[in-house]
């Protein structure tokens, strides 16, 4: 076992003899930097238990605080608080989700991490919709645990299947949109105060809506504010599609007509908040 | 992808970048050849970011002309991102995830398919001595380890040339000797370095060159050696024994200088530039017995790139929190020992 030199000179360096490294053959494909930057999103949700359990909890506090403390006192015409509230819960909460999206993406430009994806060799459109992907995948599984605790304080909705599917895609839907809007926050903040600091109208926006009351109740002036803004109208689709009656949802139109206003909407906030989060990525 | 390996690594001409009211380039001309580890020295706010961040492609400057591994960094700064590895002053690595895990995944995003990706991890890990930690996740790891992740992170595609910007801000000094011990490694395997930092140790320990940025501008370029004696003298220097003496030991040797004493009260030594070397040595020792102060130790060294620094600038380099344990002071020529 003797060693024929024993090379003393070298300062002991923790490593091993290093075998040359090849070069890649060229830079990744789009859809595979999508994925490999949408794993890394989901694992990082997954292996954070105080993300799961602070969103988790926080989403059960609302809703039970506006079901059992506000409700009671709200006045909703002829439908149970619980099945006013619940779809109008769900469409605000992607908000909130949404939000913590654009503290995730200005943690990673305060980090470093940014700096690291944009000196890669990927497309950075790709790197951008990659996040986004796996914040909505996120955000959708957020939508199913509290669409089943609204269930579980007495959310009945009088739908069919199929109208309720709708309901809970058009919800889903809502809140991609809505995270490009956030994508582009968090980007444009560039720091976690910051984007926190940007994301606080998400409670304007939630509040003076149709989602917690009926906008019949607030002064004439906030009704036109409220009537004519996203969350409304997205909040009078999901629930007219979920109570499987545009009446009950205080709705003079049709279920069909109110949705597809809210696609609309949808459609046009991805148009205007998606290519301006991609510009903005992109941007040196 | 070929690059044209006898070209020089980066070749700056003229680069320009204006922040709003700061200047952060003004100017900056530099040509690195390959096969050297290149120190950018400088204060805070000297620019050496600015570069960085030039050269990896995420600040287009106003003005100049810049190519990075003989392509043309303004013109196809996709083609530059194939040819550089970039580790920030941060260590970017998501703590949620393994060692391995973020190699692999940097691995993927380089443009290596899913089973040279995993290969390439294990090797990278395996270099950096973390094989044993690369199962772990990231959010258990050191400070130190961490940051040689993020090393190993820029590596893993392989790159020409690799950009560290500050790499051992913030470390602890073993921690910042086991990151010394890696860059060193990389060097023997021929990556062309580019380093910044605001540690003169820092960079006459790792650099074959040095330059030196102030205000946007190079201001003095060459090996470590040569900026040593740019500062043209050598030094004598004195320890006293209690710290209230140095101002008299100070006042003592100023007339024996060529230039101001330096006090240095953490180490309690002064320091004066003289023209005449070991002349001056016994002058000094002359001028002791006159006075009386205790004192420790007297020797002639180099001037370090500290000195060379302030000479350059006027002002000393912003490293006061630099130990002055981590002794690098150039061949300390310890002619007369305690008296």
């Amino acid at each position: 076992m003797s060693t024929t030199t024993v090379p003393t000179t070298v300062t002991a360096v923790a490593t091993a003899p290093a075998a040359a490294i090849e070069p890649p053959a060229g830079p990744p494909g789009p859809v595979a930097t999508a994925l490999t930057v949408a794993g890394r999103s989901v694992r990082r949700f997954v292996r954070t238990p105080q993300l799961l359990v602070v969103s988790t909890t926080t989403g059960a506090m609302f809703l039970l605080l506006f079901r059992y403390v506000f409700g009671g006192a709200v006045e909703t015409g002829g439908i149970a608080y619980v099945d006013f509230l619940v779809p109008g819960y769900l469409v605000t909460s992607v908000l909130f989700t949404g939000s913590e999206a654009a503290t995730g993406v200005a943690e990673d430009m305060e980090q470093g991490v940014t700096d690291r994806f944009r000196s890669l060799p990927v497309s950075r459109a790709a790197v951008v919709v990659g996040r986004v992907l796996a914040e909505w995948l996120l955000l959708t599984l957020g939508l199913v645990v509290t669409a089943a605790i609204g269930v579980a304080v007495g959310f009945r909705p009088d739908g069919t299947a199929l109208e309720v599917a709708a309901a809970f895609g058009l919800c889903s839907l809502f809140g991609f949109a809505a995270l490009w809007l956030f994508a582009l926050i968090g980007l444009t903040a560039g720091n976690v105060q910051a984007a926190q600091g940007m994301s606080l109208m998400v409670f304007p926006l939630s509040f003076v809506s149709s989602a917690y009351v009926p906008v019949d109740s607030m002064p004439g002036w906030l009704q036109a504010v409220a009537e004519h803004q996203p969350v409304t109208v997205v909040t009078d689709a999901v629930r007219s599609l979920a109570l499987g009656d545009p009446a009950a949802a205080g709705l003079d139109g049709s279920t069909a007509g109110s949705v597809g206003l809210a696609l609309a909407w949808t459609a046009g906030l991805v148009a205007v908040f998606a290519p301006l989060a991609v510009q903005r990525y992109r941007r040196p | 992808m070929s690059h044209d390996t006898s070209a020089p690594t980066i070749e700056a001409v003229g680069l320009r970048k204006r922040f709003g009211e700061v200047e952060a380039l003004a100017g900056l001309d530099l040509v690195a050849e390959p096969g050297r580890v290149l120190a950018v020295l400088g204060p805070n706010g000297a620019g050496k970011t600015t570069f960085v961040r030039t050269l990896a492609t995420l600040v287009r400057p106003d003005a100049g002309e810049l190519r990075v591994a003989g392509v043309d960094a303004l013109r196809h700064p996709e083609r530059v991102r194939r040819a550089i590895g970039l580790a920030g002053q941060y260590a970017a690595v998501e703590q949620a995830m393994t060692g391995r895990e973020n190699l692999r995944m940097v691995a993927r995003l380089f443009g290596h398919d899913r089973r040279r990706a995993r290969a390439v991890a294990d090797a990278v890990i395996e270099r950096l001595g973390l094989a044993e930690a690369g199962d772990r996740l990231v959010r258990t790891y050191s400070g130190g380890m961490r940051r040689r992740l993020d090393l190993g992170a820029s590596l893993v595609g392989a790159p020409r040339l690799l950009l560290l910007d500050e790499p051992t801000t913030g470390l602890d000094p073993r921690s910042r000797n086991e990151l010394w011990d890696a860059i060193r490694a990389l060097v023997a395997t021929g990556t062309d370095v580019l380093l910044t930092t605001q540690y003169l140790d820092e960079a006459d320990q790792l650099a074959h060159r040095i330059v030196i940025v102030d205000h946007g501008r190079v201001i003095a370029d060459g090996t470590p050696g040569e900026l040593k004696s740019l500062a043209g003298r050598d030094v004598v220097e004195v320890r006293a024994r209690r710290a209230d003496d140095l101002p008299a030991l100070a006042a003592a040797l100023a007339p024996l200088g060529a230039g101001e004493p330096r006090t240095d009260t953490a180490t309690s030594r002064v320091a004066v530039p003289v023209e005449t070397g070991r002349a001056a040595v016994a002058a000094a020792v002359r001028v002791l017995d006159d006075i009386d102060v205790e004192v420790d130790d007297i020797g002639l060294r180099r001037p370090t790139l500290d000195e060379v620094f302030l000479t350059l600038t006027g002002r000393p380099a912003e490293a006061a929190d630099e130990p002055a344990e981590t002794d690098t002071r150039g061949e300390q020529d310890e002619l007369v020992a305690s008296r």
